[in-house]
């Protein structure tokens, strides 16, 4: 007998009965014999549950996580905190033993929430629409160039170079096999370098690609690369730091068309990478451009307000070959918790995060500069920072390694061209202690 | 009844906080945010305190139908029980609070899994190689698809540029074909449900990359003939794709690896008991042939000695899919699934799902069409055309209907070759008591769809909303809360 499967002897035989058949094997008789499998698979177990948790608290021991340590890694995955009633909302079967909402009227409350999440993501970025989430952060934004093809009749996009080389290798590889060309530009100060960008853009350009904050933190001039994308007929494609955006103008509200960007740090755990989401919104022309689930308000037979799926014909269920993307199953779950996450925290809370991240980045910034690091880049930045250090950074973070601290991000692997480039990010979690910590160990290491 | 909710929005009050977070303990920037880069207007997100965000949405899940309440036989998505203990075990602070660039010596344990999980899905796929970075099934497609086309082009064979897909396929099917450029040739079913042989021996061709199939397929039903499909795609020089939303049935029974399938994609949201999320997150983990592993996304996981460490220089790869590797905390639920059931369990898995899905038709089968008159495997497809013609109940309005009765419904008008199709999949972890009170309910609701069939019609009753006119929201779309109104 199993735990998860009810079936005992008597109703096997019930059920054997009922069919008439003698034995569970002439149900898979229909299967050609020579690739009926006649052996077990070579895999471990079966372990009973106070065995499975030793097994994985062992595990999970080889590991150090970010409740042990001070965390100045960020470069895509921020280590911010999370209120613990986002887990709590979360942890309702409810919600996580649902599926999609293909049944409004008992799927209300996965679709409100859903709606509530859509108002809460346009409000933040300035646009008009947003879906239900998509994979990550690296993913929407790869969308987002199809997007700006198809509503173009274009297949090329400008990407900068200061965008996450995640991001890159992703859109570099959904464009590959769709046959979009992808061209990079430099950056300059660490911000988009608008002349090389006035050079490769022409009339064949569906979108410039931007990231901002982008990868070293550093805040872009998003109007006017807008009004530079405009002017040829291309569309402006933003991917931006949800936190930031507490603080820094909206960028619908600077000419952005498609603001995408990863939600992890909206109450997501870091998780080793996933599952977190990305978030996709965009102008009202380009609302039926949108790729995934999109909840309307609506009404029922008796008058109430009610939600459902909406404009679903714009997708791979109904449109099959011509949806505008093949995905299906989301990061719905994720998305709750940004929903819950932003309820948290509210229109206050959201800037407090965002100003105590901004502040503390720039003490650190600031308290490391006077030990001898060099700036890399005099732009402005919002939580993250590029210093140049006297010696290879791998060095410095085995030291800091050694005394509990998760140091910042090697460029040396993606960004040769920055000699010793190191990037660092600090949340509102890092205390001053933290910091000088932090800066007194890396600080030893100039000499 | 439960009520509607009102939303987030409408309970915000200027001053009210739900959050609490420490006094800045550094002094305040001296390099201010340029004006020009400043935002002018506060996001309207609510104000509101804790006890309103728990209430709110606790509420909303109340209007939730879900596995943990009962009954949820939506076909093709296999919605089985979702194990608390793997919950538990996925919230240990060492896998839930790792960053994806942490130094490698510093996350052994999370790579150990995830190479031990590779191992155990090429095992029980038959495939030699695997990656976990694909989010969904609809992503690991795909991945798949664009491993296939890798391997073409590098073959010299870049003009095939043709994909053979069911017209039982599921929409993620074409769909994933369009996102990597191929052009989708769609065979025909046969008078058994099967792909039809001789219509597919007629789309061959040296333009054609490969077919997509699931198998057993989406009306629940093993393709019969399928070493004669694998040999006769790769007499062609094409490739086998395997659509995993089915594999439930096949586990401890049959391997994709061995039907002669070269990549391979499962959905651990299904097979693997990771819950569904309202949506999401899955995982849809792509396993291949050796011949084929080149081209799997980086990085993979590969292990020296007893060092785990991820491998980024795979000249032929594909690139990358999504950031990092993968939605790894789904990860650990299916490996905890997996050593949970070991090798007999997931057979039993396989076996009580094709036991469920059969006696539940045989049920059935005397009220409702049944288009194909086989054994199904884990699932099977009915039709409510008998009904439609007779009184004009549709299927749509006896699913609804059995909401009523507190059961989700099945999967409906889906596949595309059934009309009024009811896609119905118990999975195994539902008891013969739940499969005879579903089938009473199902021939109640036949019944009254014959003797009042406006009550159908007019179904749900029970619920905090009834039918949603959804023309409405699709031609004036409302897509967010209106601060203005």
């Amino acid at each position: 007998m199993w735990n998860y499967i009810p079936h005992t002897r008597e109703d096997k035989e019930r059920m054997l009965e009922a069919l008439g058949i003698k034995s569970v094997d002439e149900l898979f008789e229909d299967i050609p014999k020579e690739v009926r499998m006649e052996k077990n698979y070579d895999i471990p177990g079966p372990l009973a549950e106070d065995c499975l948790v030793r097994h994985m608290q062992e595990l999970a021991g080889k590991n150090l996580h970010l409740g042990n340590c001070a965390c100045f890694l960020g470069a895509g995955v921020y280590d911010h905190f999370v209120p613990s009633i986002v887990d709590a909302i979360i942890s309702r079967g409810e919600f996580y033993t649902a599926y999609t909402p293909y049944q409004p009227e008992i799927s209300q409350g996965t679709l409100q929430a859903i709606f509530e999440y859509q108002s809460m993501i346009c409000e933040l970025t300035g646009m008009y629409v947003t879906n239900a989430s998509m994979y990550d952060g690296a993913s929407s934004f790869a969308e987002s160039a199809f997007m700006a093809c198809s509503a173009t009749k274009r297949e090329k996009v400008l990407c900068s170079k200061a965008v996450n080389p995640e991001y890159r290798s992703v859109l570099r590889t959904y464009t590959r096999f769709r046959g979009v060309e992808v061209e990079e530009f430099g950056y300059k100060d660490g911000q988009v370098d608008l002349e090389d960008v006035k050079g490769k853009l022409n009339d064949k350009v569906a979108a410039i690609m931007i990231q901002s904050p982008n990868f070293f933190g550093v805040i872009e001039d998003l109007a006017s690369i807008a009004e530079l994308a405009h002017s040829k007929g291309a569309m402006l494609i933003v991917s931006a730091d949800p936190i930031s955006l507490a603080l820094l103008e909206a960028p619908g509200k600077l000419g952005a068309d498609i603001v995408t960007g990863e939600g992890q740090a909206l109450g997501n755990p870091a998780s080793f990478g996933g599952p977190h989401f990305g978030f996709l919104a965009a102008t009202e022309k380009l609302l039926r451009k949108m790729p995934g689930r999109i909840v309307g308000q609506t009404v029922d037979t008796e008058g109430r307000r009610g939600f459902v799926l909406t404009l679903q014909a714009r997708e791979q269920h109904i449109r099959r070959e011509k949806a505008t993307s093949n995905i299906c199953t989301n990061q719905s779950l994720c998305a709750l918790m940004g929903a819950v996450y932003m309820s948290a925290m509210g229109k206050e809370g959201l800037k407090e995060v965002a100003k105590l991240c901004y502040n503390k980045a720039h003490y650190a910034m600031d308290e490391l500069v006077k030990r001898g690091f060099k700036r890399a880049f005099n732009a402005p930045f919002f939580k993250e920072f590029v210093l140049i250090a006297p010696k290879p950074v791998k060095e410095i973070n085995e030291k800091l390694l050694k005394e509990g601290f998760i140091g910042g991000y090697d460029l040396s692997g993606q960004y040769p061209e920055i000699k010793n480039g190191w990037l660092i990010a600090v949340t509102e979690r890092r205390t001053k202690e933290e910091i000088d910590r932090f800066v007194g160990i890396a600080g030893g290491e100039v000499r | 009844m439960k009520k509607p909710v009102e939303l987030i929005f409408e309970l915000s009050k200027s001053g009210r906080k739900a959050y609490s977070l420490p006094a800045c303990d550094v002094p305040e920037a001296g390099e201010k945010i340029p004006e020009k880069f400043a935002r002018k207007i506060d996001a309207r997100l609510p104000e509101v305190f804790e006890v309103d965000v728990v209430r709110h949405f606790t509420r909303l899940s109340q209007l939730n139908y879900a596995v943990d309440l009962g009954f949820y036989p939506l076909g093709s998505c296999t919605m089985k029980y979702n194990p608390k203990i793997n919950e538990a075990v996925s919230r240990l602070p060492g896998f839930l609070q790792l960053h994806p660039y942490q130094p490698e010596e510093t996350v052994q344990g999370a790579l150990k899994l995830m190479y031990d999980l590779e191992k155990m899905l090429c095992e029980i796929t038959g495939m030699d190689r695997a990656t976990l970075q694909p989010a969904a099934g609809a992503h690991g497609e795909m991945t798949g698809l664009m491993i296939i086309k890798a391997a073409l082009e590098e073959r010299g064979e870049g003009k095939r540029k043709k994909i053979i897909i069911p017209d039982s396929a599921h929409g993620t099917n074409p769909a994933s074909a369009s996102m990597v450029g191929f052009e989708v040739l769609e065979v025909k079913s046969d008078e058994r449900g099967n792909v039809d042989v001789e219509d597919l021996k007629k789309l061959m061709s040296d333009e054609v990359a490969g077919i997509m199939l699931t198998n057993p397929n989406t009306l629940g039903l093993f393709e019969e003939r399928i070493t004669e499909i694998a040999r006769i795609i790769h007499g062609a020089g094409g490739l086998l794709y395997y659509d995993g939303a089915n594999l439930n049935a096949n586990l401890g029974k049959a391997r994709p690896g061995d039907m002669g399938f070269d990549v391979v994609h499962l959905n651990l949201h299904k097979t693997f008991s990771t819950p569904h999320g309202g949506g999401g997150p899955g995982s849809g983990p792509i396993a291949v042939t050796k011949e084929l592993a080149p081209f799997l996304p980086v990085p993979t996981v590969e292990k020296e000695g007893e060092r785990y460490y991820l491998d980024y220089d795979r000249p032929l790869s594909i690139g990358k899919v999504r950031s990092f590797y993968g939605n790894f905390n789904v990860m650990v639920k299916a490996y905890a699934y997996i050593l949970t059931m070991g090798p007999e369990g997931l057979r039993e898995v396989a076996e009580c799902s094709v036991l469920n899905a059969n006696y539940l038709l045989k049920k059935l089968r005397d009220y409702f069409e049944l288009p194909f008159d086989r054994w199904c495997k884990h699932e099977f497809v009915i039709s409510g055309n008998r009904q439609k013609k007779a009184t004009g109940v549709t299927t749509l309005d006896m699913v609804k209907r059995l909401i009523d009765y507190g059961f989700h419904p099945p999967t409906v008008y889906f596949p595309l070759i059934v009309p009024e199709a009811m896609m119905v999949e118990p999975t195994e972890t539902e008891s013969v008591e739940t499969l005879d009170a579903f089938a009473e309910t199902m021939i109640s609701i036949a019944k009254e769809a014959e003797e009042n069939p406006d009550l159908v019609k007019e179904s749900p009753k029970n619920t905090p909303i009834t039918r949603l006119d959804e023309v409405t929201a699709a031609k004036k779309p409302v897509v967010k809360w209106d601060f203005e109104a």
